[in-house]
């Protein structure tokens, strides 16, 4: 957060008129002032933005008896963390916590390498069939909803006994694979061979050259490819609610459908686990903006 | 044809042949993708589709039924019904999105103050999970929003949305838009800030209007980028699941069941063979909508 400037900021400035007074403004065309109306409606629209997010955050730091009396919108007094401390026992919150992390963790770091191995290989040989057929069988799980094969993939999970967050792990990589190959490849077409030949003259090895020389400089594509696996594994609830069949072994998304069944009038603890279970995925966001941003436009322009 | 083949070959082959053959590297870089993938998605998915063609209930003996699972779902109401409502609630929500992510974009481009930190809030909600902000805006339309109608004397507001079969279709709306609105601003943010300036200031020079700017340049210099948020917001709406499930659950009755939630249904209510038939004629969908995006976007690559 400490560099608010991203890379859509910088591409954003490009348009903007220089500010009065540099010297590079060309003289005779007046400086357009600043938009204070445009800035007032945006502010506005921000609050709409904020404000589930404001009530979630209230709500959670509510006594009980304040959080069923029905305003969703007045602001905690006292402030009591009773609704952490219960949703941390109830939802079993470290249990949760763990498997979601484990979840992510995997399958970001097996989303990244698998990716970036088979773009490489991809890349590298695409005058070779194989290759080439292989970018666009592995682009084709675009096509593929989760829902379509759904079923018949609970069945083999459960089959196979991966049935549990190993499972997940497995079939949120495979569905985050098309996206990342794209982005991996688009960029690794665009990194000069002669680079890589200095490095096969100094006698390196293929495996020695990707893991010394391409996967650095794969860093930014593999910082966008991280964050949006990171947020999709994070986030979901239909794959792990589908395919984990023990409750203990759940991902923290799935355990918050506990409000909804019983304890469904203890608001500000709902409120508490509700917080604790979407504030990392914000907290990440705020530090990796200029990746979520960037690419967005990226995905959404190449595919 | 054949002598272009010919010389082709002639050129090409004894090339690349003398100058490298494939690595073995990097087939072990290319192939665990290759296995995963068809392991996970591509086995699934053709088991799914000979199934549909079966009797089965998920487990136990089977018989082949020819069509019959197909025939049955295109006269059958609650299948008929899940597709109208999700195509429905597709195109609103498209339409939806898609006008304020472009509001929002032009004016997050303007001169306006505040322009990053407004732009960190409204991507926010892009990284908070659906299911999660479903919970929560259930809540609000359970119980904020009817006493908010109270006090304002709206009579279709005191009761919930959520429970009125002809409005809960609204909700939905308002928590996916919320949801889906930073992916297609990003995008757009992306397409204004590539039309260059000098555009501007030539129009302003020949006394065009702000909003006759808005009309004659930006609306056609955008029109790309509208097809592509156009299909790929289509693309994920259909497949809405998480953010249905915390709101209404598909109720109130059957109202607001997505296809995907019909589908999944199968797994619990032993119809296995005949959802299959119905995620394949969802996968037909898909696939056709994914070739009109291919067919629409292409040489668009450029953007």
């Amino acid at each position: 957060m400490t560099t608010p400037s991203t890379l859509t900021a910088e591409e954003l400035h490009r348009t903007e008129p220089v500010p009065a007074g540099s010297g590079r403004r060309r003289p005779g065309i007046k400086v357009e002032r600043v938009n204070w109306p445009g800035t007032i409606i945006l502010v506005l629209c921000a609050v709409t933005v904020l404000l589930p997010l404001y009530v979630t955050v209230s709500m959670a730091l509510k006594t009980q008896g304040q959080a069923v009396d029905g305003n969703a919108f007045s602001f905690p007094a006292p402030f009591s963390i009773d609704g952490f401390v219960q949703a941390w026992t109830l939802t079993n919150f470290p249990v949760g916590a763990a498997m979601s992390l484990l979840v992510t963790a995997g399958t970001v770091v097996a989303t990244i390498v698998l990716a970036a191995f088979a773009s490489y290989a991809i890349v590298r040989n695409w005058e070779r069939r194989l290759f080439r057929y292989s970018f666009y069988y592995l682009l084709a799980a675009m096509f593929i909803p989760f829902p379509v094969v759904a079923l018949p993939q609970i069945q083999m999970t459960g089959r196979l006994g991966l049935d549990n967050p190993l499972g997940v792990i497995l079939l949120a990589t495979m569905f985050q694979l098309s996206f990342s190959v794209l982005l991996f490849t688009a960029f690794l077409r665009s990194i000069p061979m002669e680079l890589e030949e200095s490095a096969r003259i100094d006698g390196a090895t293929t495996w020695q050259t990707f893991w010394q020389l391409i996967f650095p400089l794969l860093a930014p594509m593999s910082a966008t490819v991280g964050i949006f696996a990171f947020l999709y594994a994070w986030n979901d609830f239909m794959m792990p609610s589908l395919i984990i069949s023990d409750p203990a072994l759940q991902t923290l998304p799935v355990r918050q459908n506990l409000f909804q069944t019983q304890f469904s009038n203890n608001y500000h603890v709902s409120f508490a686990s509700y917080l604790m279970a979407m504030a990392p995925a914000i907290v990440a966001y705020l530090f990796t903006q200029r990746w979520v941003m960037a690419g967005v436009t990226q995905g959404a322009v190449k595919g | 044809m054949s002598t272009t083949t010919a010389t082709r070959r002639g050129q090409g082959r004894p090339e690349s042949r003398s100058r490298r053959r494939v690595e073995p590297i990097f087939y072990f870089f290319l192939l665990p993708s290759l296995v995963l993938f068809t392991l996970a998605i591509t086995v699934p998915g053709l088991v799914g589709i000979f199934f549909s063609f079966t009797d089965s209930i998920g487990i136990g003996d089977w018989e082949f039924a020819g069509l019959t699972n197909y025939i049955a779902i295109f006269s059958d109401p609650a299948i008929l019904q899940s597709y109208l409502f999700t195509f429905g609630f597709s195109i609103v929500t498209v339409l939806v999105v898609n006008v304020i992510a472009f509001l929002l974009a032009v004016g997050l481009t303007s001169q306006i103050r505040m322009k990053t930190a407004l732009r960190t809030i409204f991507v926010i909600p892009m990284v908070v999970s659906g299911i999660i902000i479903a919970y929560v805006f259930n809540f609000l339309f359970s119980n904020s929003l009817p006493s908010a109608g109270a006090a304002a004397g709206i009579s279709w507001l005191e009761t919930s949305l959520l429970a009125n079969p002809d409005l809960a279709w609204i909700a939905i709306v308002v928590v996916t838009a919320w949801q889906a609105v930073p992916g297609a601003l990003l995008i757009y943010i992306a397409g204004l800030v590539s039309i260059p300036g000098d555009v501007y200031e030539a129009a302003e020079i020949d006394g065009a209007s702000k909003f006759q700017q808005l009309l004659k340049i930006t609306a056609p210099l955008v029109a790309g980028y509208v097809v592509i948020n156009i299909i790929l917001g289509f693309k994920g709406f259909l497949n809405a699941y998480d953010i249905i499930v915390g709101l209404t659950n598909g109720g109130p009755g059957t109202s607001t069941r997505s296809i995907a939630m019909t589908v999944i249904a199968g797994f619990n209510g032993g119809d296995y063979a005949y959802q299959m038939a119905n995620a394949t004629i969802f996968f037909v969908v898909a696939v056709l909508i994914s070739l009109l995006q291919l067919s629409l976007t292409r040489g668009r690559n450029t953007l």
